[in-house]
């Protein structure tokens, strides 16, 4: 990852498409992981997550069962495609992983530092976050992305999500919109979604969390953003922060109307 | 501990096709954790399928399987409602044994 | 050489087992299938023999060597399926099959792999001689498809390069 960062800032703008691997590269890549599609070991994350969201814990051994994700207590299915959005009960805006972190302090009595513990997995020490996301996504398969942006907090989430989007800093002057808000970009073999043109959009937002097959885990929203902004020589976010939801809404609102398919299979 | 696996069985005309996705690091032994340590190795060495106490796969797996390993086979023989049982045994010993009934 | 017999009713056996059974179960009503709830007696009578020679085996000509093939005969009823570019060499997807009438065993290795011998398949009557799983691959190389079939040995084989990507989508 290092030897891609360093020559991140070189390869980014101006290898087209028809460059040295041509298109018969990118076909080739697209079958590869048409023949990886059949058996994603995401769905071990998905079965795993199940059982988390039904396990008694904590100090009053209680479930995530009646955790409210937006759409009532308990209900999980379509939940996540419109996620984030607005929660009177903290008058604030939350995604996925914030509402996960929120009910298992509220509901399981978890300490918050117990309840964001292990939010990115590794060998030998699961996420019970990663899991939890898996099965919870898994539940809106097929639905579409329809998130809000009536209420003032949610637009004001998009617009702060939106400025983020566009804000360059960092040691090479970066910002999300350097590699992602123009048609046709690449690095390497890899092509980079213009998040302003809706169809690309759809199709990132859509197939995201994913199981990163270059990592073997099941990787978050907030493992992705953060992943970028190490990319861009930003300093790390803090892990569910309300800068990063932002985003996310952001994001969110341009795939508008796509079909949700994920936890996908990714590089 | 081994974890569950997610096992398929569909029937389709006289042919059951299985899928069996099983959560394994199928470590090398050859790869170093960030302090330079050698992570021992850690895979599945044999994976058996049963239908009605029948073997309809009897596999030996090496290191370079990837991790998180994903098989698929056919079988004749199985009818709907027959349970495929899958197990497997690991290097240390560890072992896990999961059924699916055919669909 | 190790020789596993995986379902003896030790008391860790049998821990196992009914954890399995508990789990299947959960995972057979959650994809709304029908459990007649039957048992699972333990299972014996397997033998699958992990040979440490053969999967330890340094280079292809060892593999084959270990694995007992003194020849091979390229064959146009074997064949490997894969992508002619894989993204990730940690994960391959391969699929290989034999149209070879009695074809009792297959083994999939990869020529320019430190060990080449993957993954091997002995095949029960009744089961189809077409598998596929996933493999990993330190660099390009052939993956090699090996077959019995009437005492005799066959293959087929293809080459799948192996690239760098950029950052995951």
């Amino acid at each position: 990852m290092r030897l891609i960062a360093s020559i991140f800032a070189a390869l980014i703008t101006m290898i087209p498409l028809q460059g040295f691997a041509g298109n018969s590269s990118t076909d080739e890549i697209a079958k590869y992981r048409q023949l990886l599609a059949d058996g994603n070991p995401a769905e071990l994350w998905e079965m795993r997550g199940e059982e988390l969201w039904k396990k008694k814990i904590g100090p009053q051994s209680v479930s995530l069962e009646q955790c409210d994700l937006g759409k009532g207590p308990g209900v999980v299915k379509g939940a996540y495609v419109e996620l984030p959005r607005y929660f009177k009960d903290v008058n604030k805006v939350m995604d996925l992983e914030q509402r996960l972190i929120h009910c298992r302090i509220t509901l399981q009595k978890l300490t918050p530092e117990q309840a964001a513990a292990v939010p990115f997995g590794s060998t030998g020490n699961p996420s019970d976050i990663e899991a939890l996301v898996a099965y919870i996504t898994a539940a809106s398969r097929g639905m579409k992305i329809a998130v809000s942006t009536t209420h003032p907090k949610e637009q004001a989430a998009y617009e702060l999500g939106k400025r983020f989007f566009f804000y360059r800093a960092g040691a090479h002057d970066f910002a999300c919109a350097t590699c992602h808000s123009k048609d046709k970009q690449r690095i390497r073999l890899q092509e980079l979604p213009n998040l302003l043109n809706r169809t690309d959009a759809q199709n990132t937002y859509s197939t995201w969390p994913a199981y990163r097959v270059s990592q073997g885990e099941v990787r978050s929203m907030q493992h992705r953003l953060s992943d970028c902004m190490r990319q861009q020589r930003f300093p790390e976010p803090r892990y569910a922060s309300d800068t990063i939801t932002a985003l996310i809404m952001f994001m969110a609102k341009n795939a508008e109307g796509g079909v949700y398919d994920a936890p996908a299979l990714k590089r | 501990m081994a974890e569950p696996m997610r096992i398929r069985a569909k029937l389709n005309g006289d042919t059951v096709e299985v899928k069996v996705l099983i959560r394994h690091d199928m470590e090398t032994g050859k790869r170093k954790d960030p302090s330079g340590k050698v992570i021992p190795p850690h895979f599945i060495k044999t994976l058996i399928a049963k239908c009605k106490e029948k073997t309809v796969l009897d596999t030996v797996m090496g290191i370079s399987v990837s991790k998180d390993p994903f098989l698929s086979f056919k079988f004749k023989g199985g009818a709907l409602g027959d349970k495929v049982t899958v197990a497997w045994v690991d290097n240390t010993d560890d072992t896990r044994t999961d059924e699916a009934t055919i669909s | 050489m190790q020789v596993y017999t995986m379902f003896d009713s030790d008391e860790k056996g049998v821990q196992v087992m009914d954890q399995g059974r508990r789990n299947a179960l959960r995972m057979a009503s959650a994809l709304g299938l029908v459990c007649a709830g039957s048992l699972l007696g333990p299972m014996r009578a397997f033998a699958g023999e992990w040979k440490a020679n053969s999967f330890e085996a340094k280079g292809l000509a060892n593999a084959l060597k270990e694995l007992g093939v003194d020849s091979y005969t390229m064959s146009g009823e074997v064949s490997v399926i894969s992508a002619e570019i894989a993204e990730n060499g940690a994960v391959v997807p391969v699929s290989v099959n034999s149209a070879i009438p009695n074809t009792e065993y297959m083994a999939i290795l990869i020529e320019k792999n430190p060990n080449p011998l993957s993954v091997a398949f002995n095949i029960p009557e009744g089961t189809e001689a077409a598998f596929t799983t996933r493999v990993k691959m330190g660099e390009t190389s052939n993956i090699l498809a090996l077959v019995k079939a009437n005492g005799k040995w066959f293959a087929a084989s293809k080459e799948v390069k192996v690239t760098l990507g950029g950052c995951g989508g």
